[in-house]
C-alpha cells in the first residue's frame, strides 16, 4: 500500500545513530534557516548538504521516487500559478527592471522575475532530503522521547506518538469501509456529482470516525488504570543519551544559522540576495 | 460529560486519535479544487467534529500535528504557514465545546451556533493567518494568497458546515437524552 513509502528502516549509519532529539531539532532550525532566508546560496548549500545526508544515510530513492515526482508537479504547477497572477513580482522584490521578453502588455518575462521564481523553487526543495531523513530513520517510538526532550510537554508529545501508532490502523480501517461500501455500489470517484461524492463520503467516514471514538474510550481508559498522568514528569525507554556525534549535528546546523545571519546583516542587507544591484 | 474538562486523558488520547483520523482523511479523501495547493478538505469537518466533543485544545492540536505529519509525509517538508493556520482553526472550532450541550440533542440552535463558529474558524485562520505567515515566510505575491485564501476558506467551511454538522447529528442521536428513562 502507499504507507510503505515512508517507513522506519533498521541501518547502522551516521545519521541513524544520531538521538531523534538531535534529529528533530536540526531539522527544525535548517527549516526555519531556509523559510527566513532568501539567498539562493545560502539554500543550495544547504539543499546539497541534506542531499549528501540522504546518500549518507542509506535511503534508496525508489522508496521516496513516487514522493519526489509528486513534489516536482506541485512547484512546477505552483511556478506557473505566481508567474499567472503576479508577473512582476520579482521586479517589486529586487527593485530593478531587466526585461528579457514579453507574451503582451501584461506578461512580460524579466530577469528578477525568473531569479525570485527560482529562489522560490529551491526554496521549498532544499529541505525535502532533511525531512525524509528525519522520518525514515527516526524510530517512531523514538520520535515521542525526542519531542519531550525538545520540551514539548509530554502529554503533547504522547499525542504525536499515539496519532503514529493508530495512522496505519485506521487507514487500514478507512480501506476496509471503502472497499465494503464501494461494493454495495456506493461511487466515491471523481465520476459522481460533487455533493452526491460528499455524501457518499460521509458513508464512509462515518463509520470510521465513530470507530475511532469507541477507541477512544477504551485507549483512555486502560491508559488512566495505569495511572497516566499522575505525575509531572515520565522516562521513556527509548531514550538515547546524546554522544559526540550528536554535538557534531548540532555544530554543523548552528554554522549555517551563523552563516544566514551574517549573510543577512552583513552581506546582503536583508533576507533577499540581490545580484541586480 | 456534565464536567467540561479541558485536559484528561481522553482528550489526549481523542487528539492523538483525531490527528490520525485528520491524517488519514486529508490524505486518502480530498476532492481537487481549481485553485493550486486547495482542495476540498474533509478532514477540517473532523476537527471541528472533535472540537465540539472535546474542546478546543483537542481540535486545535489535532489539526496541527495532523496537518503538520501529513506535510512531512507528503516530501515537500512542512509548510509552515499552512500547519499554523490549521492549528488555528481548529483551535477556534473548539469554542463550540462550551456552547453546545449533547444532551439537550442537536437541533436548530446548536447547529446554527457550530456553523457560525466554524464559519469565522474558516475565515479567520484562511483569510488572515495564512496568507500573512505566506507573505511573511515565502515572499508570496500578495494577491495570489489572498485568493488561495478565500478559496481555503469557502471550501472548507462547505465541507466542515455539511460533513461536520451530519457527524454531530449523528453523534447526538447516539446518546441517551437526559430524562429519557422513566420510573415506573
Amino acid at each position: 500500500m502507499k504507507l510503505k513509502m515512508f517507513s522506519y528502516n533498521e541501518e547502522n549509519t551516521f545519521v541513524h545513530r544520531l538521538s531523534g532529539v538531535t534529529k528533530l531539532l536540526c531539522f527544525l532550525i535548517l527549516s526555519f534557516v531556509v523559510m527566513y532566508t532568501y539567498d539562493i546560496r545560502i539554500m543550495l548549500l544547504i539543499g546539497a548538504f541534506s542531499i549528501y545526508l540522504f546518500k549518507l544515510s542509506r535511503i534508496s530513492f525508489k522508496q521516496v521516487r513516487f514522493l519526489v515526482m509528486y513534489l516536482l508537479f506541485f512547484v512546477a504547477l505552483n511556478g506557473v500559478i505566481t508567474y499567472f497572477f503576479e508577473p512582476t513580482h520579482g521586479n517589486m522584490l529586487y527593485g530593478t527592471y531587466h526585461e528579457l521578453f514579453r507574451f503582451n502588455d501584461i506578461y512580460v518575462v524579466t530577469q528578477e522575475q525568473l531569479f525570485y521564481q527560482v529562489s522560490k523553487m529551491v526554496k521549498y526543495m532544499c529541505v525535502i532530503p532533511m525531512g525524509l531523513i528525519f522520518f525514515c530513520t527516526t524510530n517512531p517510538s523514538e520520535f515521542a522521547s525526542s519531542l519531550n526532550h525538545a520540551k514539548v510537554p509530554y502529554k503533547g508529545a504522547y499525542a504525536v506518538s499515539l496519532t503514529l501508532r493508530y495512522f496505519p490502523d485506521i487507514a487500514r480501517q478507512f480501506t476496509d469501509i471503502s472497499n465494503a461500501q464501494q461494493a454495495r455500489g456506493i461511487d466515491m470517484s471523481a465520476k459522481a456529482k460533487v455533493m452526491t461524492r460528499l455524501k457518499n463520503t460521509l458513508m464512509v467516514i462515518s463509520p470510521l470516525i465513530f470507530s475511532a471514538l469507541d477507541r477512544v474510550d477504551m485507549i483512555s481508559n486502560a491508559m488512566d488504570l495505569r495511572g497516566f498522568g499522575k505525575y509531572p514528569k515520565r522516562t521513556w525507554y527509548t531514550y538515547r543519551k546524546l554522544g559526540k556525534e550528536d554535538a557534531l549535528a548540532f555544530v554543523v546546523c548552528l554554522s549555517f544559522v551563523a552563516l544566514a545571519l551574517y549573510m543577512a546583516i552583513f552581506v546582503t542587507n536583508g533576507r533577499f540576495y540581490n545580484p541586480f544591484i | 460529560m456534565n464536567k467540561k474538562e479541558l485536559f484528561s486523558t481522553k482528550m489526549l488520547v481523542a487528539t492523538g486519535l483525531g490527528a490520525a483520523l485528520f491524517l488519514v482523511l486529508f490524505k486518502f479523501v480530498t476532492i481537487p479544487s481549481p485553485i493550486a495547493n486547495t482542495s476540498f478538505q474533509i478532514a477540517y469537518a473532523v476537527a471541528g467534529f472533535f472540537g465540539a466533543l472535546f474542546g478546543p485544545l483537542c481540535s486545535g492540536l489535532l489539526a496541527f500535528i495532523g496537518h503538520a505529519l501529513n506535510d512531512a509525509m507528503s516530501g515537500w517538508g512542512i509548510w509552515w504557514s499552512w500547519v499554523i493556520a490549521s492549528g488555528v482553526s481548529g483551535l477556534i472550532m473548539g469554542i463550540s465545546y462550551f456552547k453546545i450541550n449533547f444532551e439537550n440533542g442537536f437541533g436548530k440552535k446548536e447547529i446554527i451556533t457550530f456553523n457560525v463558529i466554524q464559519v469565522i474558524a474558516n475565515v479567520v485562520a484562511w483569510l488572515i493567518v495564512a496568507p500573512v505567515l505566506d507573505i511573511a515566510i515565502y515572499s508570496e505575491p500578495a494577491n495570489l494568497v489572498f485568493v488561495q485564501g478565500i478559496w481555503a476558506a469557502i471550501m472548507n467551511a462547505i465541507s466542515t458546515g455539511v460533513v461536520g454538522t451530519l457527524l454531530l447529528v449523528a453523534y447526538a442521536s447516539r446518546q441517551v437524552k437526559e430524562g429519557s428513562l422513566d420510573k415506573e
